[in-house]
């Protein structure tokens, strides 16, 4: 063992002390005031402007429309909630909803985790970049071109589905259900991905040698070893497929036909009824947050 | 974890699926752009570069263009401020009630759109007299500090702190040690999350819904106003094939600029 020897004697006194600016050196020994000023512009920002709407769309949730003069009554009603629930048109289209949002999230998941396994683990580091790269350029054609691009893929008899089922006798499924749950499948795919992706990357090749050393398949390493740690990353991409399914209503409107999901109720409500159009709306925010709260233990929130 | 031959065919296949599930649709979009048929009737046979002429001449076109690019400079301006600011407090300080920041950050891309979008909406509306060009500034600037955070953290992270601390060490105050030690550090990540956040107040139509007035119509807007008349057809598809093509430089410099892959989606 060799021990380290210090090249001057530390013996604790530190030489003259730099000479600072008053205020610079007020600041110095006064850590949380720098921190709160760092903190001032933006948290008043997300505050004020982003929390305090959402504060001020809930209060309106519980306000009423009144029939007479559509003016907003300011009185404290329950009564946009109870028609919610008890009115089978709009809590049928709450489930039906959060059945798209989570099939949407299966989908994404099935076709991601292959995906995502073969960028991280099977191909060529050296090719790992360029395949992220062409995973992830889609990302940034705008959304409502990716919508346009499933519609003309959809186009009854004319469409490149058609097109591609008339040697079979079948047509395009037109638009629809079918065709809402693949466009939203399609947009948020990367978001789904890219954890994943992030997620089997990290792991180290030790780990998954010691499980093979210890006697288990593939198989066996993939359920026990390789699940396990990408859990996390699996659930921070179903929060974002699954929200942003859950708040959609352009896609609707363009692929989905006659088809009606929460965000359309919303849409239709919002100029003539706003307190009903709020009252629908706390249903997707509410939704997520118990998502995010049964999620938050998983460590999927430091994913993001 | 050695997998066997036939399983990594299996997800070579897989994997090249899953990119013509990606690439076909848009694929479509750019072809059709040149498809002299107005139905735009797969496969095509006859083809025309007449839409793309009528787009570049296209007035509405245009000035929707200009209103994007207004629109996204200024509120990466704004979320480039106070999104670095935010990073520097939570990658530098540990303190009560950060995990709840860190959560309020990510919530308006958290949240559906269309519930920030009616949120902002009934406030302007209700209490500050309208929509205007600001409303969508602030919408915007909104969703866009998370980008910008993501990125700037993400960076802070990674360089630790011991330069910062050398610094103070040696005498400099907080301002100089940010000037010359950890933003030169950082600089290139913010630059990648500016790009990113101009992408995404581009490409953005819920919230923007809500919070444009009548008069401003952005990109998006206008491509969904005119996306269920038939005669504009041609046109929309051509501004679509258009933003497919340009769509590419975004994550081209981003990847360039914070030189690793996977940030070049820190849009999430």
């Amino acid at each position: 063992m060799s021990t380290v020897t210090p090249e001057a004697p530390s013996d604790g006194a530190p030489a003259e002390a730099p000479q600072r600016h008053p205020l610079a050196s007020w600041f110095y020994r006064h850590p949380r005031t720098r921190l709160s000023l760092l903190l001032l512009l933006p948290l008043g920002w997300l505050l004020v402007v982003y929390l305090g709407s959402l504060a001020m769309l809930f209060v309106t949730a519980f306000w009423q429309v009144d029939s007479f003069t559509g003016q907003i009554e300011r009185a404290f009603t329950f009564d946009n909630f109870v028609e919610i629930a008890t009115d089978p048109a709009y809590y049928q289209v709450a489930l039906r909803t959060i059945g798209i949002a989570a099939a949407v999230t299966v989908l994404a998941a099935l076709i991601g985790l292959p995906m995502a396994f073969y960028m991280a683990r099977v191909a060529r580091p050296s090719h790992r970049a360029l395949l992220v790269a062409l995973v992830l350029t889609p990302l940034w054609a705008s959304y409502l071109v990716k919508v346009y691009s499933w519609r003309t893929m959809f186009q009854p008899e004319t469409g490149v589905i058609a097109w591609l089922l008339n040697p079979f006798g079948l047509d395009s499924p037109g638009y629809g259900a079918l065709a809402t749950i693949t466009t939203l499948t399609y947009l948020w795919l990367p978001y789904m991905i890219l954890p994943l992706y992030a997620g089997l990357e990290r792991i180290p090749d030790s780990l998954l040698d010691a499980s093979a050393d210890l006697g288990a398949h593939t198989g066996r390493t993939f359920r026990s070893v390789v699940m396990p740690i990408l859990w996390p990353s699996l659930v921070a991409g179903s929060i974002f497929t699954f929200s942003l399914s859950l708040g959609d209503y352009i896609t609707v409107q363009i692929v989905g036909g006659k088809l009606q999901m929460l965000g359309n109720v919303v849409y239709q409500n919002f100029t003539l009824n706003l307190p009903f159009a709020a009252a629908v709306a706390t249903i997707p925010v509410l939704v997520m947050v118990v998502y995010l709260w049964a999620v938050r233990r998983t460590g999927a929130l430091d994913n993001l | 974890m050695t997998i066997s031959r036939p399983a990594r065919i299996v997800l070579r296949i897989l994997f090249l699926l899953g990119l013509l599930f990606i690439y076909v649709p848009l694929g479509v979009v750019v072809v059709n752009s040149f498809n002299a048929d107005q139905t735009f009737s797969w496969p095509p046979t006859e083809w025309t570069t007449e839409w793309w002429q009528k787009m570049v001449e296209n007035q509405g076109v245009r000035d929707a263009l200009v209103s994007s690019i207004i629109v996204g400079l200024i509120a990466t301006a704004v979320a480039m401020v106070l999104g670095t600011l935010v990073a520097l407090a939570l990658g530098r300080y540990a303190f009560f009630g950060r995990d709840t920041v860190s959560l309020l950050i990510i919530l308006p891309i958290a949240l559906p759109g269309i519930v920030t979008g009616i949120a902002l909406n009934n406030v302007f509306t209700s209490y500050m007299g309208g929509l205007t060009f600001l409303s969508i500034l602030i919408g915007h600037a909104t969703f866009c500090i998370v980008v910008v955070y993501n990125n700037a953290i993400a960076r802070l992270r990674r360089v630790g702190t011991s330069f910062d601390e050398a610094s103070m060490d040696l005498g400099a105050t907080s301002w100089t040690t940010f000037r010359l030690v950890t933003f030169p550090q950082i600089r290139s990540s913010l630059v990648a999350g500016a790009v990113l956040a101009f992408g995404l107040s581009f490409d953005e139509i819920i919230v923007t819904t809500f919070t444009a007035p009548p008069n401003i119509q952005t990109l998006p807007i206008w491509i969904f106003n005119n996306l269920f008349r038939p005669n504009q057809a041609p046109i929309v598809n051509a501004v679509a094939a258009a933003l497919v093509l340009i769509s590419i430089v975004p994550v081209y410099l981003a990847q360039r600029l914070s030189g690793n892959a996977a940030h070049a989606g820190g849009r999430i």
